[in-house]
């Protein structure tokens, strides 16, 4: 179990990456579109306005770190 | 070619030549100071372990059910690209430090000096910096090729566009014999960020089980609308960033 855990981590940091919020928002987003789009009603709609949500969030999380910081992020 | 079989060739083909351009860096450091052929060596060998995994997962993800595939790779496709747009977004901003590769590569060549040499004629230090650094950024490439290729289902598309983006950057880094350091990296990134922000939306809608309007054709005013929305929320955030006036003027002591 200790072996798998830094391939999990590995894994985890690949895809998700160092804001957790936004994945979790998108896999919501996709749960909305299902039942949405299972009651035959127009559930296109969903995914853009999580995306726009997720992305301005994620920005203005990140921005406010930042002003914390005092300095901008290095580059990766 | 469709457009969707465009935006796949695209995608593949810019995320490809980012990441190749990093790479490159990487190897020209340990390279030009070390050896060549170590370094070249590391580069074989981390090009193998990339094409093993994309032949070995390709098959598998292409023999999933399509909206399966499509649900999970759109999720996946997405989470993905808002990282990168994200990144994008902050560095165009001024949020985040642009790559620099003339700096990198000032770096990676001081370090491979101070690194002692073990005995015998091969050098294990250039093997396996090459070897880590083609690997970590070929990495993100081999995961778009998979992804977007298998929901095209059309690996070996995704693949072609790889190679010939690897191809253009080795042409230029060997013509230049230096790192590619005016390549604009950020805008190859937020285009990528886009479109894989794009595709994912829009296969991960349809595989939850939504119809866009317009079938593919939505994807004409998808993209151009994740474009628009990043390029404005970068400008936003650069407009928060900097003082307004009267504020400037009272920092610099001016009326």
């Amino acid at each position: 179990m200790n072996k798998l855990r830094p391939v999990v981590h590995a894994v985890w940091e690949f895809v998700v990456g160092d804001d957790w919020r936004t994945a979790i928002g998108v896999a919501l987003a996709i749960v909305v579109t299902a039942l949405l789009a299972s009651t035959g009603a127009p559930a296109w709609w969903v995914l853009p306005v999580a995306v726009t949500g997720l992305l301005a969030a994620s920005l203005r999380h990140a921005a406010k770190t930042q002003a914390a910081r005092g300095r901008e992020s290095p580059p990766d | 070619m469709s457009g969707a079989e465009a935006g796949l060739a695209l995608s593949v083909f810019l995320a490809c030549a980012v990441e190749a351009v990093e790479a490159l860096t990487i190897v020209l450091a340990v390279g030009t100071t070390r050896s060549w052929f170590a370094a070249i060596s590391g580069v074989a060998a981390a090009a193998l372990a990339l094409a093993v995994v994309v032949a070995a997962l390709g098959p598998a993800l292409t023999s999933l059910p399509i909206g399966v595939l499509r649900v999970a790779v759109g999720g996946l496709l997405l989470i993905f690209g808002l990282q990168w747009l994200r990144k994008a977004i902050l560095r165009a901003a001024g949020l985040k430090a642009l790559h620099d590769e003339l700096g990198a590569f000032t770096e990676e060549a001081a370090a491979a000096r101070a690194a002692g040499r073990a005995p015998g004629d091969f050098d294990g230090y250039s093997f396996a910096i090459a070897f880590k650094g083609v690997l970590l950024e070929g990495l993100e490439v081999a995961f778009i090729v998979l992804t977007f290729g298998a929901n095209q289902h059309d690996v070996g598309l995704a693949a072609l566009a790889a190679a010939v983006a690897i191809a253009v950057v080795i042409a230029a880094g060997v013509a230049m014999r230096a790192p590619l350091a005016r390549v604009p990296e950020n805008t190859m990134k937020l285009a990528v960020g886009v479109m894989l922000c794009s595709f994912g939306m829009f296969w991960g809608a349809e595989g939850a089980g939504a119809s866009w309007p317009g079938g593919d054709a939505a994807l004409l005013a998808i993209v151009p609308a994740t474009l628009a929305l990043s390029l404005a929320m970068a400008a936003s955030l650069r407009r928060d960033r900097s003082p307004a006036p009267d504020s400037a003027a009272q920092a610099t002591g001016g009326a």
